[in-house]
C-alpha cells in the first residue's frame, strides 16, 4: 500500500518536473530564435546606427533602419500612461483596502478587475472612434490619434493590474501596525501615509512595474490609436509609433530572411531587453523592501 | 487513470474526424485592401453559385499578398501594384512563377474633410505636402488649417503607387500618420477637418470630399481615357498558370457579365 503511494508520489513529481522543464525550455528557445533572427541586421547596420538612427524607412532603396523614434515613442507612451495610471491605481487600492466599507469594496473591486477583462482591441477601437474626435475637439489639436490618446488607453489597461496587486499588498499589512499607530494618536490619514503605505511599498512597486510592463508590450492599442508616425514626438499631442506597433504592422510584409525582417526581430530584441529590465527591477525591489516581521519599516 | 485514457481517446477520435471532413474545394485569397471590396462581392456571388467551394478572403496589403504567393500560403494574391523585381527574384529562388491578371482599373483620389473648401490640387503640391514642405492648406488656396498628412503603411500597393506617381522617389515625411487600410484613412479623414489622405476610387463616399488632381476629376471616364494622373491597374496573381478552382475563379473575375459587374458595383473601373 505504502509502496504504491510512494510510486504515485514519485511519478507525480517527475511529471511536474517534466512539464516545468518543457515550458522553461520552450521559452528559452523562443529567446534563442529571437536573437538568431535579429542579430544578422547588424552586419548591414551598426548597433549605434540602429538604436540611435532617426529614420525608419525599411522598404526604401537604400533602406534606413533607425529605431530611435520608435524607442522614444515606447518610452514616452509608457511614462505618460504611468503618470496617469499609477496615482489612480494606487489611490484606488488604498481606498478599497483602508477607507471603503466592506460592502463598497465588494462591489468596486470586481468592477475594477472587470476592466482587465476588456480585450485590447475593444479598448483600441474605443480610443479610435470615441476618444480621438473628443480629444481633437477639447484641445483643438490637429489629430486625435496621438501619444496622449495611446497613453490614456494604456493607462486603462494597466490600472486593474496596479490596483489589484497593490490592494493585496496593502491588505496584507499586519493589523498590529495600524493599531499601534492609532494608539500613538495618529489620525487615519497619517496612519495610511506614514505607516501602511511604507509597509506595503514593495508590493506596490511590484504592482506598478507589472502594470507598466503590460503597457510597454501592448501592441493592438498602440497600433490603433498612436497615429503611427515614425518621428520624434515634439509634444504629447504628436502621433508616434511605438516598437510593438511597428513590428505588428510590418512583420507580415517583410520577406523572410530579408534585411527588413531581421530589423523587425532586432526591434523585438530591444523590446525584450526593455521588459526584462523592468522585471529585474521589480524583482529587486520586491526583495529589497520586502517586509520581514511586523516592525521593520 | 482509466477514465483519463478514455477522455484522451475520445478527443483523439474527434480530432481525426474533423480532419477527415475538411472539404476539397478550398481557395485562399489574400492581399490588397484596395482590391478587397471587389473580391468580397465576387467571392460571395461565386460561393453562392458553387456551394462546394470554400473561399477564405483577407486583406493585409499588396506586399503581404505577394509574399504569401511566394511562400505558398495563398492561391490568389490581390495586388494594387505590379510585382517588384526583388519579389520576382525571391519567387524564382523558391521555384514559384507568379502570373499576373489585371482585373480592374483604379484611380488614387486625394481626399479631405467635407468642410474643407479646397477643390483642386496639383501633383507638385501633393509631393511637397507629403514631403512635409507645405504644412498649411492656405498655401495651396484652401482654408487656414494645419495639414495632417495621412499616408499608408509600407505594405500598401496604394502607397507604392503613390510613391511612384506622386513622390518621384522622394520619401514621405516621417511626420505623416500611417494607417493600415483604405478604410482607416476614410475613417480618419471623415472625422478630422485638418486631414488629407488618399484612397482607391472604390472607397470614395459622402463622408469625405474627393479632390481634383491637376484640374481633372477622378471618375471612371478619366481613369479609362488616362487623363487622371494617378491611376493604375489592379491585379490578381496566381502561383503558376491557374488550375482547377483557381482557374474557374479567375475566369469568373474576368467575365464581362460576372466578375466585371462586381468591379463596377464596388466602385472601380471594369476592363470591358
Amino acid at each position: 500500500m505504502a509502496n504504491r503511494r510512494q510510486t504515485t508520489e514519485r511519478s507525480m513529481q517527475a511529471l511536474f518536473f517534466i512539464i516545468a522543464t518543457a515550458s522553461i525550455s520552450i521559452l528559452f528557445l523562443i529567446m534563442l530564435f529571437l536573437f538568431k533572427e535579429g542579430l544578422p541586421i547588424f552586419k548591414t547596420v551598426s548597433v549605434t546606427d540602429f538604436v540611435f538612427g532617426k529614420y525608419w524607412y525599411p522598404t526604401s532603396d537604400p533602406a534606413d533602419f533607425g529605431i530611435f523614434p520608435l524607442i522614444v515613442a515606447s518610452v514616452a507612451v509608457t511614462a505618460v500612461s504611468g503618470a496617469i495610471a499609477v496615482p489612480l491605481g494606487v489611490m484606488t487600492a488604498i481606498y478599497l483596502s483602508e477607507i471603503a466599507t466592506p460592502r463598497v469594496g465588494e462591489i468596486v473591486k470586481p468592477v475594477v478587475e472587470l476592466l482587465a477583462a476588456l480585450p485590447s482591441v475593444v479598448i483600441g477601437f474605443f480610443g479610435m472612434v470615441l476618444v480621438a474626435p473628443f480629444l481633437q475637439r477639447i484641445f483643438d489639436i490637429p489629430t486625435g490619434l496621438n501619444l496622449f490618446n495611446a497613453s490614456l488607453m494604456l493607462a486603462f489597461m494597466s490600472i486593474p493590474t496596479i490596483c489589484s496587486i497593490s490592494e493585496d499588498a496593502i491588505h496584507s499589512v499586519p493589523g498590529a501596525l495600524r493599531e499601534a499607530s492609532v494608539a500613538l494618536g495618529a489620525t487615519e490619514l497619517q496612519t495610511i501615509v506614514r505607516v501602511v503605505v511604507p509597509a506595503s511599498l514593495s508590493g506596490i512597486s511590484t504592482a506598478i512595474i507589472l502594470g507598466l510592463s503590460r503597457a510597454v508590450g501592448e501592441t493592438m492599442v498602440v497600433l490603433m490609436v498612436a497615429g503611427g508616425a515614425a518621428m520624434l514626438p515634439g509634444s504629447i499631442f504628436d502621433p508616434v509609433r511605438p516598437m510593438p506597433a511597428s513590428i505588428a504592422a510590418e512583420m507580415a510584409e517583410a520577406p523572410v530572411g530579408g534585411e527588413h525582417y531581421y530589423a523587425l526581430f532586432a526591434t523585438g530584441i530591444v523590446l525584450f531587453i526593455f521588459t526584462m529590465l523592468f522585471n529585474i527591477v521589480a524583482d529587486h525591489i520586491a526583495h529589497r523592501y520586502s517586509q520581514v516581521g511586523e516592525a521593520s519599516l | 487513470m482509466k477514465k483519463l485514457f478514455r477522455v484522451i481517446a475520445t478527443v483523439g477520435a474527434a480530432l481525426t474526424l474533423c480532419a477527415a471532413t475538411a472539404s476539397a474545394g478550398n481557395l485562399v485569397i489574400k492581399g490588397s485592401t484596395t482590391v478587397l471590396p471587389i473580391s468580397q462581392l465576387a467571392v460571395e456571388a461565386y460561393m453562392k453559385a458553387h456551394p462546394d467551394v470554400n473561399i477564405s478572403l483577407s486583406g493585409g496589403g499588396s506586399s503581404n499578398g505577394i509574399k504569401a504567393i511566394i511562400d505558398g500560403s495563398t492561391d490568389i494574391a490581390n495586388a494594387s501594384r505590379f510585382i517588384k523585381n526583388k519579389e520576382v527574384a525571391l519567387a524564382q529562388e523558391k521555384g514559384v512563377y507568379p502570373v499576373p491578371f489585371a482585373v480592374a482599373y483604379d484611380s488614387i483620389i486625394p481626399i479631405v474633410h467635407p468642410s474643407n473648401n479646397l477643390t483642386n490640387i496639383t501633383r507638385a503640391q501633393l509631393k511637397d505636402i507629403y514631403m512635409g514642405k507645405i504644412t498649411n492648406f492656405k498655401d495651396i488656396g484652401g482654408p487656414d488649417l494645419k495639414i495632417v498628412v495621412c499616408s499608408r503603411d509600407t505594405s500598401s500597393g496604394t502607397y507604392e503607387t503613390w510613391e511612384g506617381k506622386v513622390m518621384n522617389k522622394e520619401r514621405v515625411s516621417p511626420a505623416a500618420q500611417v494607417m493600415a487600410s483604405n478604410g482607416a484613412i476614410v475613417q480618419a479623414v471623415s472625422n478630422n477637418k485638418y486631414a488629407l489622405g488618399y484612397i482607391g476610387i472604390g472607397y470614395v463616399n459622402d463622408s469625405i470630399r474627393p479632390l481634383k488632381v491637376d484640374g481633372v476629376e477622378g471618375t471612371k471616364e478619366s481613369t479609362l481615357n488616362g487623363t487622371f494622373p494617378i491611376s493604375r491597374p489592379l491585379f490578381m496573381f496566381t502561383n503558376g498558370w491557374p488550375k482547377g478552382d483557381t482557374l474557374n475563379f479567375v475566369n469568373y473575375m474576368l467575365h464581362p457579365e460576372k466578375g466585371q459587374k462586381h468591379v463596377e458595383a464596388a466602385g472601380y473601373v471594369p476592363l470591358y
